[in-house]
C-alpha cells in the first residue's frame, strides 16, 4: 500500500479541512458561525461548502429565522468516515 | 504539499475542533471566590442560625433565613463568575456569547434545576435530612455534564462532589460539614489549581 492511498482529494484544501473539523465535533453549524471561526470571505466559504456538498460529505438545511434565511450544515456519516480516514492518512505520512 | 504544511494543517484542525466545541475562558479566580462565599455563608449559619443540639424546624424564622443565605451565596458566586469570565474572555479576545456558551449553560442548568426542584419538593414534605447530600450530588452531575464543553479539569471537581454527596448520604448528621467541604474547600482548591495553570500559560 502506498503512503498516499487514503489522502482524500476533496479535503486537499485548508478551508475544506477546517469546515470538516468543525462539523465532526459539532452537531451542526450555520454559515456565519463557520465564517467567523474560519475567518474567510462569503464567496470563498460558499464555494468550498458547495464542493463538500457535492461529494455528499455534508448536509445542507435551509430554513428561516424570522425573515432571515439561515443555512445550517452538518457532517454526513460518509463525510465523518472520510474525514477520519484522511486524518489517519495524514498522520501516517508525517510519521514516515 | 510538504510535510511542514501537513503539520500546520493538523495543528489548525485541532485548534478549530477545540475552539468550535469547547468553552475556554472559565476563570479559576471565580472558583476561589465561590468557595470563600460558601465558607462565610456556612460560618454565619453555624454561629447565628443553627440552634445548638436541636433540629431546624421548617417554617421557622431560622429556616427561612437559612434559605435566604443559601440563595445569597449562590447569586454572589454566579455574578462573580460571570464578571470574571467576561473579563477573561475580553482579554483573550474570544466571544463570550456564542453557540458553545449556550450549550455549556444548558447542559449545566438542566441537572442543577432538576436537583433544585427535587430538593424543594423534599423540603416541603419535611425530608430535610438529605439536603446537603442531594445538593452535592446534583451539582456534581451538572459539572460532569457541562465538562464536555469546557477545556480544563472541571469534570474531576464534579466527580469529587458526587462522591462527597454519596458519602454524605451514608453518614447522616454530618451534612453541614460535607457541604462546607464540597462547596467551600473543594471550590477553593480547584480554583487555585486553575489559577496556577492560567498563570503558566
Amino acid at each position: 500500500m502506498g503512503i498516499i492511498d487514503n489522502i482524500n482529494k476533496v479535503f486537499d484544501h485548508r478551508i475544506r479541512l477546517g469546515i470538516m473539523s468543525i462539523l465532526v465535533v459539532n452537531e451542526d453549524a450555520d454559515f456565519n458561525r463557520l465564517k467567523e471561526l474560519l475567518d474567510v470571505t462569503d464567496g470563498n466559504l460558499a464555494s468550498h461548502l458547495k464542493a463538500l456538498e457535492q461529494a455528499e460529505y455534508i448536509l445542507v438545511q435551509k430554513q428561516f429565522i424570522g425573515r432571515k434565511p439561515n443555512t445550517r450544515y452538518s457532517a454526513t456519516t460518509l463525510g465523518n468516515n472520510e474525514f477520519k480516514k484522511h486524518i489517519n492518512a495524514l498522520e501516517k505520512l508525517i510519521k514516515k | 504539499m510538504s510535510e511542514q504544511e501537513y503539520l500546520k494543517d493538523i495543528s489548525e484542525i485541532k485548534s478549530l475542533m477545540n475552539r468550535s466545541s469547547r468553552f475556554i475562558s472559565l476563570s479559576g479566580l471565580s472558583g476561589i471566590f465561590a468557595g470563600v462565599y460558601a465558607i462565610i455563608g456556612a460560618a454565619v449559619a453555624y454561629f447565628f442560625l443553627l440552634p445548638k443540639g436541636d433540629f431546624v424546624v421548617l417554617h421557622s424564622w431560622n429556616f427561612k433565613m437559612l434559605l435566604g443565605l443559601l440563595l445569597l451565596v449562590a447569586v454572589l458566586s454566579v455574578v462573580t463568575a460571570f464578571l470574571l469570565t467576561t473579563r477573561k474572555a475580553k482579554q483573550n479576545k474570544v466571544p463570550i456569547w456564542d453557540t458553545t456558551t449556550k450549550r455549556l449553560l444548558l447542559n449545566f442548568i438542566v441537572p442543577l434545576l432538576t436537583g433544585g426542584i427535587y430538593i424543594l419538593i423534599k423540603l416541603n414534605s419535611q425530608h430535610y435530612g438529605l439536603t446537603a447530600s442531594l445538593m452535592l450530588i446534583f451539582y456534581g452531575l451538572a459539572l460532569v455534564n457541562a465538562s464536555k464543553y469546557t477545556i480544563g479539569n472541571i469534570k474531576y471537581l464534579g466527580y469529587v462532589e458526587i462522591v462527597a454527596g454519596l458519602i454524605c448520604a451514608a453518614l447522616p448528621g454530618y451534612g453541614f460539614w460535607f457541604w462546607i467541604f464540597g462547596f467551600g474547600v473543594m471550590h477553593i482548591i480547584y480554583g487555585s489549581i486553575m489559577c496556577m495553570q492560567e498563570k503558566k500559560q
